[in-house]
């Protein structure tokens, strides 16, 4: 350990705008990244079904004019 | 029944062609070049008349501005071609498409190209550049400007059948264009202070061959993407 | 051995497959960036020179590498798909390109952070940090052609030509600009020198890398499972897939 209390480890040595700046960018930007990349599946699936219906719709009311 | 041209012919033929049309609209000719002259008298106005301070950035002006003049004019190099389906006859012709399109690249060089490179020296007068460095400044336009045609058909061919591809091109050719401004600007200051600059000159002609063997194949796969 | 890697170029194959190399590789690289993160930050003895400002390099220097390798894996991807027509391999790349931006940002923006207290400025035009911003600006590019397109298909085609080309590039770039700024600057100013580096300041460095690669193969696989899906919306599985997930 090379810190001796939390707040020495927050302090960063007097780099601590710096360090935590460049932690907290990264990790907040990898964060938005992943949630995106996660969010995309169940978005595009969801799209596909809602056309899926809409199809289904449309071949129904053509049905019922015949 | 198949009436073959040699490739000399079909190369000879598609430059005449694009040479003539450009004659015949003038505008096309003259307006990149009229861009070009514009920027370069923009930047006196913006960064100040002093000569020492125009000395040490005209290098860097003149190539930027060259780099945008044939970015935008190379906008134009496919579109017509494209709207009109003869770009589709070329792509069916029985020539390989890598000569055609080194035509039709050489053609552009020879319109907007060349003339760059004889008005360049009347800006440097104006941006008062180092009396050393003239010789270098032609011979880097000389070598820079064709790489800059070659490189930028590419990203043209690319966007050619999108209907916005202005400041896409601009995404996709700018980056490919800063290993040539680097160089040409590094060689025009060499120059300046009486350094020899062959060095530098030698890998723009490096990159002047390896894209004319390259950027031929580049472009016509792109054309066939974009035509599809 | 061809037939063999065709099969897995089938839709429904290479999303299953997918999803089975996943969970590992989520586990992996959360658990590696947690060791090498924590190591760096906590236990690794301070820099004698940088102090404590030094500890940025745990997140600047996997990001800059990874963001070279996620650029020739994705150009590897493109020339994949281009020559042998194989649709799976376009959407690799065309999953990996946002995360290689993600990546090069995260390599900029802490090399600034780091820069600003080390050398006095957020930015030099040094050789690697003009490289990496290049490198920024071909992701960015082949990422707008690849979404100016409607049709999918041609769009991968499209962009992978653009990322081959921009592959010759970066070398040019990298040693274009080292001579460039060698003639203007005054000594261009190294990153830490890998000899001064202590085995306790350089294993965290090293898990951290593969962590992020295993991290960047991890999203990769996310992104590639939801692109396969996209593009592939009129084949049954994945309608059926689709149904199951709207009555969830």
């Amino acid at each position: 350990m090379q810190f001796d209390s939390m707040s020495d480890f927050l302090n960063m040595g007097g780099y601590a705008f710096y360090v935590w700046l460049a932690y907290g960018v990264t990790f907040s930007s990898l964060a938005i990244l992943i949630i995106s990349s996660a969010r995309r599946k169940r978005k595009v699936l969801t799209e596909i079904a809602s056309k899926q219906a809409r199809e289904e719709k449309l071949k129904e009311s053509r049905g019922k004019k015949q | 029944m198949k009436r073959g041209i040699s490739y000399t012919t079909a190369f000879m033929t598609l430059l005449q062609r694009d040479l003539r049309i450009a004659i015949r609209h003038r505008g096309d000719i003259f307006n990149p070049l009229l861009f070009f002259i514009l920027v370069v008298t923009l930047f006196p106005l913006g960064i100040g008349p002093e000569p020492q301070v125009l000395t040490r950035v005209a290098p860097g002006i003149i190539w930027v501005a060259a780099l945008l003049a044939s970015m935008l004019s190379l906008e134009r190099l496919f579109k017509a071609d494209y709207s009109d389906g003869s770009l589709e006859q070329m792509l069916l012709s029985p020539q390989p498409l890598v000569i055609l399109v080194l035509a039709k690249v050489f053609a552009h060089w020879i319109l907007t190209g060349v003339p760059l490179i004889l008005v360049a020296p009347l800006l440097a007068v104006l941006l008062h550049l180092d009396s050393n460095s003239y010789v270098a400044l032609m011979a880097t336009l000389a070598l820079g400007t064709p790489v800059l045609s070659l490189l930028g058909a590419i990203g043209v061919a690319l966007t050619v059948g999108l209907r916005k591809g202005g400041v896409l091109l601009s995404l996709l050719i700018l980056p490919l264009y800063i290993p040539v401004l680097i160089f040409a600007t590094s060689a025009i200051d060499s120059a300046s202070i009486n350094l020899p600059y062959t060095g530098q000159l030698a890998i723009i002609g490096a990159m002047l061959i390896g894209s004319l063997i390259m950027a031929p194949f580049a472009i016509g796969a792109s054309l066939r993407v974009s035509t599809n | 051995m061809w037939k063999w890697l065709n099969s897995y170029a089938d839709p429904e194959r290479s999303y299953k497959l997918a999803g089975t190399f996943l969970p590992w590789f989520v586990c992996l690289a959360i658990a590696l960036i947690g060791v090498g993160t924590t190591w760096g930050l906590l236990f690794a003895p301070m820099d004698y020179q940088q102090g404590d400002s030094f500890r940025i390099i745990y997140i600047h220097v996997p990001a800059a590498s990874m963001s070279m390798a996620a650029y020739m894996g994705m150009a590897t991807a493109s020339f994949i798909g281009i020559v042998w027509q194989i649709k799976a391999a376009d959407w690799a790349a065309a999953s990996i390109a946002p995360i290689g931006a993600v990546i090069t940002f995260i390599a900029l923006f802490t090399g600034a952070a780091w820069g600003k207290p080390m050398w006095g400025t957020w930015w030099v035009w040094d050789a690697r940090l003009t490289s990496e911003l290049v490198l920024l600006f071909l992701y960015l590019g082949v990422i707008a052609l690849y979404a100016s397109f409607e049709d999918k298909v041609l769009a991968a085609r499209a962009a992978g030509i653009l990322a081959i080309v921009g592959v010759i590039n970066i070398p040019i770039i990298k040693y274009s600009v080292d001579w460039w700024s060698s003639l203007h600057q005054p000594a261009t100013i190294k990153i830490t020198e890998k000899s001064t580096m202590t085995g306790d300041m350089l294993y965290p460095l090293l898990i951290n890398i593969v962590g992020f690669g295993m991290m960047i193969g991890a999203i990769t696989l996310v992104r590639f499972r939801a692109e396969v899906l996209a593009r592939n919306g009129m084949r049954p599985w994945v309608r059926e897939l689709a149904t199951q997930e709207v009555s969830k």
